[in-house]
């Protein structure tokens, strides 16, 4: 059940039950292309409906976004990839320590189980990738690392990531890939989009 | 026809209508702080809506003109000057070939908008020639830099008379998680004056004043904000919101600014005391 909240008069904020719902109601709205609708960020729970005032109105939004009949759950396919990744993180002893096992096994469970993409943020080109091998939940780093090099791929909370470009941030790495996340000059600079399913591959160096 | 930066003053950036439709991969819409200023900019110098300007924090930008040119400031009391000679407030002013155009310094309100007749030929980025001040669109200008003006298509319009200053509070529509907050909590923050800070920029206002009580303390998954969003962090002091905040937030969001008021609050300085209330409906 979607419940609409107030967002000023630009915007409504869909609420739903879990991410797959989410993802759900957000390939419906994008394939529904409502008229005056300017952008859409779907979240865990949530799609955010960004929209012209002269063109319609949040009654207007709520309504024809209410009449969407999202595909049932996990049926939000957008296509999937395969990111080579060398898994020789900073932090991969440490995450194997703390699930209690060998690194060995963490890139087993990392390549083992597909991932799919939540959502996007923080960064132009990160994607929230959720639905891995459901013993990763590994904690934040205590102090965040002032510099994290593009393609370093890493674990926070129950999910993963690869950074697109050069940042701070505070997630757990565990190996790095060569594979562009952000790319101007492809038509969807992002790799990366809400409901891609993503597969690990290690490699070599 | 070019424009050679000789000074930038605290902060001039390039600024245009956005780029939303690409928050699904993370980028966020930015755009024009006070996008009633920058529409005006435009109108007032025969530019297409959506044409690039310079935003200009606090005045400050000395720049030369190569040929003839028609330039405008909007946004604030400051004015331009050329060759060392006051124009009015909003004058669309005829450059001659050569001249030095300056900003001055306002009184009132925080940031210029600097249109030239055929707008800043900057490249876009996806779609925009906004910088985003996370990270995304074209360079700061810099001193010594030649921008390039595009050729001119439009012709000077008449915009509406300029509305008189309004001091009052900002005005808000409650949630999306004004629930997330004690009754308290909801009546402090449409009664208390609060003060802007010195850590404002164009992402966010930083608010000092009585702290706001949530009601539950659990944590909220992130979603996605909008321009003049009151999001509220644990320490209970807002931040609204402004034109490059980022795509989602991971707070509670109390109440959105009316789309004016979000004009409004562009041009509040560090100092600056500030209020909300109900918008009506």
């Amino acid at each position: 059940m979607t419940r609409f909240l107030r967002c000023g008069r630009e915007a409504v904020l869909a609420e739903v039950d879990d991410l797959d719902a989410a993802l759900a109601l957000y390939a419906a709205l994008r394939a529904a292309a409502l008229p005056g609708v300017t952008d859409l960020v779907p979240a865990a729970r949530t799609v955010l409906i960004r929209f012209d005032p002269a063109v319609t109105s949040p009654a207007m939004v709520r309504e024809a976004a209410a009449a969407l009949e999202p595909d049932g759950h996990g049926q939000a396919y957008a296509g999937s990839v395969e990111i080579p990744v060398v898994y020789d993180g900073p932090d991969l002893a440490e995450v194997a320590e703390h699930l209690r096992v060998t690194p060995d096994e963490v890139v087993a469970r990392h390549t083992g189980t597909p991932w799919t993409v939540a959502f996007a943020g923080f960064a132009p080109g990160f994607g929230y990738l959720t639905g891995g091998h459901p013993s990763f939940d590994v904690p934040r780093r205590t102090t965040p690392r002032t510099r994290i090099p593009a393609g370093s791929v890493g674990l926070a909370g129950r999910f993963s990531g690869v950074y697109p470009s050069d940042s701070p941030g505070g997630w757990q790495l565990i190996g790095s890939t060569t594979e562009r996340m952000w790319d101007l000059d492809r038509p969807e600079p992002a790799l990366l989009l809400p409901g891609v399913r993503v597969t690990f591959k290690a490699v070599r160096r | 026809m070019t424009m050679t930066v000789l000074r930038t003053g605290p902060l001039a950036v390039f600024k245009d209508a956005g780029r939303p439709g690409h928050a699904h991969q993370g980028v966020a819409p930015s755009g024009a702080v006070d996008r009633a200023a920058y529409a005006r900019a435009n109108v007032l110098a025969g530019n297409p809506p959506g044409a690039a300007v310079l935003e200009c924090t606090l005045g400050g930008l000395r720049v030369r003109f190569d040929e003839a040119a028609v330039a405008v400031l909007t946004g604030t009391d400051a004015v331009l000057t050329v060759d060392g000679e006051r124009t009015g407030v909003e004058e669309v002013v005829e450059v001659p070939a050569g001249a030095t155009v300056s900003v001055t310094m306002p009184r009132r309100g925080l940031r210029s908008y600097l249109a030239v007749r055929g707008g800043f030929a900057v490249p876009p980025v996806l779609g925009s020639r906004s910088t985003d001040q996370l990270g995304m669109g074209p360079a700061r200008p810099a001193p010594g830099d030649v921008l390039r003006i595009g050729p001119v298509s439009g012709k000077p319009g008449d915009a509406p008379a300029l509305a008189p200053a309004v001091d009052g509070p900002l005005e808000v529509d409650l949630g999306p998680r004004d629930d997330w907050f004690t009754a308290e909590a909801i009546e402090t923050f449409l009664r208390a004056e609060y003060t802007v800070t010195p850590a404002s920029n164009s992402v966010g206002l930083r608010l000092d004043g009585p702290p706001l009580t949530r009601a539950r303390t659990t944590e909220l998954p992130s979603e996605g904000v909008v321009r003049g969003s009151v999001q509220v962090p644990p320490d209970g002091l807002p931040i609204v919101f402004q034109a490059d905040h980022p795509v989602t937030g991971g707070y509670p969001v109390i109440a959105v600014l009316t789309p004016e008021s979000a004009d409004r609050a562009a041009q509040l300085r560090p100092g600056a005391t500030v209020r909300f209330t109900l918008a009506p409906h």
